[in-house]
């Protein structure tokens, strides 16, 4: 008897992105539906971790078939268990349907958004119950641990990571085999391993997708690598507004004691191994590693210089491992399924996969894993769906605050950590923001350094105020102000700011203005020489809004819209826009029925 | 935890937790679900097959499908052993059921008297 066999699984996305789309609703009402046809013996409902897909949220999979129903509200229910559950038939309306085409498509393997991914660290998300330790087992979870820690030493270990050719996943791309060698062979009694889940970059949200979807990966991969450097606590540094993150963290945590998995002589071994979690209050900076082992400590979170390294003195001043979450989540596949096996997905200097957050003006958002060496344009177009609204492409804003834009012309760049360096953005942590034709590069760049600049710990002065300095000229030059000599002044500071700055918040706060100065020269002298914003974005330098008097049916729509009483004129007669009132909002073009306003 | 071995035999439990969810080289039970199934009495039909799923703690895919003109013959349920051919058997009953999944699911014979219509293997 197998009382908990169900002939159908429902599986309903409960992270962040599919909850802030209503799927708790729809989860409630699923349950509800399913007494009410009688079906709650024979059908399961599964809460999930994130898919990936946030943009057609809140998801919903039907198993066995494995239909991808989209964007469901609660009101949909009835009609999928009545028809699909009850009856077997697909509710066709619910379905995804491929950017630019009609045809509907049931089966998850079938969409392109995932048909070119190559999952491994997201292998869990979106299929197992992260709050479920059981599933995590049945799914092969801490396997890798167990065998690691009864079948091989801890050197085998390191050696099997080092040959794996995994490089830290938080940006570096430092070989993280090396670090866990270089922690194991410092001399000391007490060492530490910690997570460093301290995800703050704009547009980045694949740390909180991991922890909120598979946490058992992450705890999982923390005790291995205790177990290879010698470590017998460790931390998860994560930032408290992730809540979400940090109660499955909680729960797993809690199973792992329960299963034998964390505490004293796991799995028989004589390894002993406690993990704790260490909410951070989200300052950017603790994503440094010195200033997160302050922060751990109770102290003010501020870097402090290096050497030595964490390796050698970090936590209290005892060997620390400091690796990034989807580092950790690399790690049981790596020992599960050998070194090789890894080594074949991926370059030959970057192996396995990485795990992207893709957002801005892209159709596709979502997270998305792929092998390493993919090129930009597979990533943009045939997963993320392209621009969107049709337009055209501009730049790619990679690596966050630290890293820089790939214009639009580098598209078959292959994603891997040496071309990106080369081009002058890095890997980051991996968010990839779209930008298209409309976005105004010094505009991007303004607020990349307004981030860095507000979130600078204050400890150094070239960060301090360096970045304050380059930020009071991207002011100017966005306001129409801007005066000869400052794109120089800006790259004379921005190569200061990099070689001088005490920790990598500085040493990469000018990436996004040096990288996007290199690309884009002209918009920036644009905003100089002529005082014209070419992409109409800068508000000051924008131009006014025209109304084709042809056109104006005279509604006054507009009138009584503009925000600056900008526009006059009789009904039924054209009407005007002052051009010195005008603020370029463009909010009367958008309500415009005729569409007779357009910027001059 | 106390060893690999204790985590394995753990797991070997778990996975039929989950296995719905991966239908690669399961056998296969399909009920036809159409207007004139459910008609028929397709509904008891795949009740009783869960049940008997559950009793015997099998790991099988049922899903449904649609009417596909038999209807004289309804209800009809299909068994696919993997690489098998697909068999089709009519009008049967709850009863039936538990013959079937022994007779042809656990023993890999063929039920010749309720059978239908034989689908080979890679057909539609």
């Amino acid at each position: 008897m197998n009382p908990k066999f169900y002939r159908s699984h429902v599986l309903v996305c409960t992270g962040t992105g599919c909850v802030s789309s209503g799927s708790n609703s729809v989860k409630d009402r699923l349950l509800v539906k399913l007494e009410e046809f009688g079906l709650q013996d024979e059908i399961k409902v599964v809460e999930t971790g994130c898919h990936g897909f946030c943009e057609q949220g809140p998801i919903v999979i039907v198993y066995p078939e494995g239909v991808f129903y989209c964007r469901i509200q609660a009101d949909d229910i009835h009609e999928i268990v009545e028809e699909h559950l009850l009856k077997g038939r697909i509710v066709h309306r619910l379905l995804y349907t491929e950017q630019g085409t009609d045809a509907r498509i049931p089966a998850y393997s079938d969409i392109d958004f995932y048909k070119k991914q190559h999952r491994i660290v997201l292998a869990n998300c979106g299929r197992i119950d992260p709050e479920s330790i059981k599933e995590y087992i049945a799914a092969k979870g801490y396997e890798a641990c167990g065998r690691a820690l009864t079948e091989m030493t801890p050197e085998e270990v390191i050696a099997e990571v080092k040959k794996s050719g995994l490089r830290g996943r938080g940006g570096a791309g430092f070989p993280t085999g090396l670090k866990w060698e270089f922690t194991r062979q410092s001399p000391g009694e007490k060492k530490y391993v910690i997570c460093n889940a301290d995800e703050g970059d704009p547009g980045a949200f694949m740390d909180r997708s991991l922890l909120e979807g598979d946490p058992h990966r992450i705890i999982e991969g923390m005790i291995i690598a205790a177990y290879a450097i010698g470590a017998d606590e460790g931390y998860i540094y994560v930032r408290a507004e992730y809540p979400l993150a940090i109660r499955r963290l909680e729960i797993a945590l809690q199973q792992a004691r329960e299963y034998g998995l964390l505490g004293d002589d796991i799995f028989g071994s004589g390894f002993s191994f406690e993990l704790k979690i260490k909410k951070g209050a989200g300052a950017f900076v603790c994503g440094e590693e010195t200033a997160l082992m302050a922060s751990i400590e109770g102290q003010r979170g501020m870097p402090r210089p290096k050497p030595p390294f964490p390796s050698v003195s970090g936590l209290w001043g005892k060997p620390t491992n400091i690796n990034n979450v989807e580092t950790f989540g690399n790690i049981p596949d790596i020992i599960r399924r050998g070194a090789e096996a890894y080594r074949a997905i991926g370059t030959e200097k970057s192996t396995g996969t990485k795990v992207f957050a893709l957002t801005g003006k892209i159709n596709n958002t979502g997270l998305v894993e792929v092998p390493m060496g993919m090129s930009l344009r597979e990533i943009i177009y045939e997963i993320g769906g392209g621009v969107s609204d049709g337009r055209d492409l501009k730049a790619v804003q990679i690596g966050g605050p630290s890293g820089g834009c790939i214009p639009a012309n580098l598209l078959d760049l292959p994603i891997d950590y040496e071309s990106l360096q080369e081009v002058g953005a890095m890997m980051g942590s991996g968010g990839m923001v779209v930008m298209d034709d409309s976005t105004c590069m010094v505009d991007v760049a303004r607020f990349f350094l307004k981030f860095t600049q507000s979130e600078s710990c204050g400890k150094c002065t070239p960060c301090r105020e360096g970045t304050k300095r380059m930020l009071e000229i991207l002011d100017r030059l966005c306001s129409g102000e801007g005066r000869e000599g400052e794109i120089e002044l800006l790259e004379e500071l921005g190569e200061h700011i990099i070689a001088t700055s005490l920790c990598q918040l500085g040493g990469s706060a000018p990436n996004p203005v040096l990288s996007t100065i290199h690309y884009f020269r002209d918009e920036y002298e644009a905003h100089i020489k002529e005082r014209r914003c070419p992409a109409n974005v800068c508000a000051g330098m924008a131009a006014p809004y025209v109304i084709d008097e042809a056109i104006c049916i005279g509604c006054t729509a507009c009138i009584r819209l503009c925000p600056t009483g900008a526009i006059s004129g009789a009904r039924k007669q054209p009407h005007v826009i002052d051009p010195q009132l005008c603020i370029s909002c463009g909010a009367c073009a958008v309500k415009c029925p005729v569409k007779a306003i357009a910027q001059g | 935890m106390k060893s690999l071995e204790e985590l394995r035999e753990l797991r070997a439990e778990l996975e039929k937790e989950i296995s719905a969810r991966n239908s690669e080289g399961k056998p296969k039970i399909i009920i036809g679900m159409g207007t004139c199934g459910i008609a028929a009495g397709a509904r008891d039909i795949l009740q009783a097959v869960t049940q008997e799923l559950r009793k015997r703690n099998l790991d099988v895919i049922t899903t449904q499908t649609g009417c596909i003109g038999m209807c004289e013959q309804e209800p009809l349920m299909d068994v696919q052993l993997p690489g098998q051919d697909r068999i089709t058997y009519g009008k049967i009953t709850a009863k039936d059921v538990e013959r079937i999944v022994v007779e042809h699911l656990i023993n890999g014979n063929v039920v010749a008297e309720l059978a239908v219509a034989r689908l080979e293997e890679g057909g539609v």
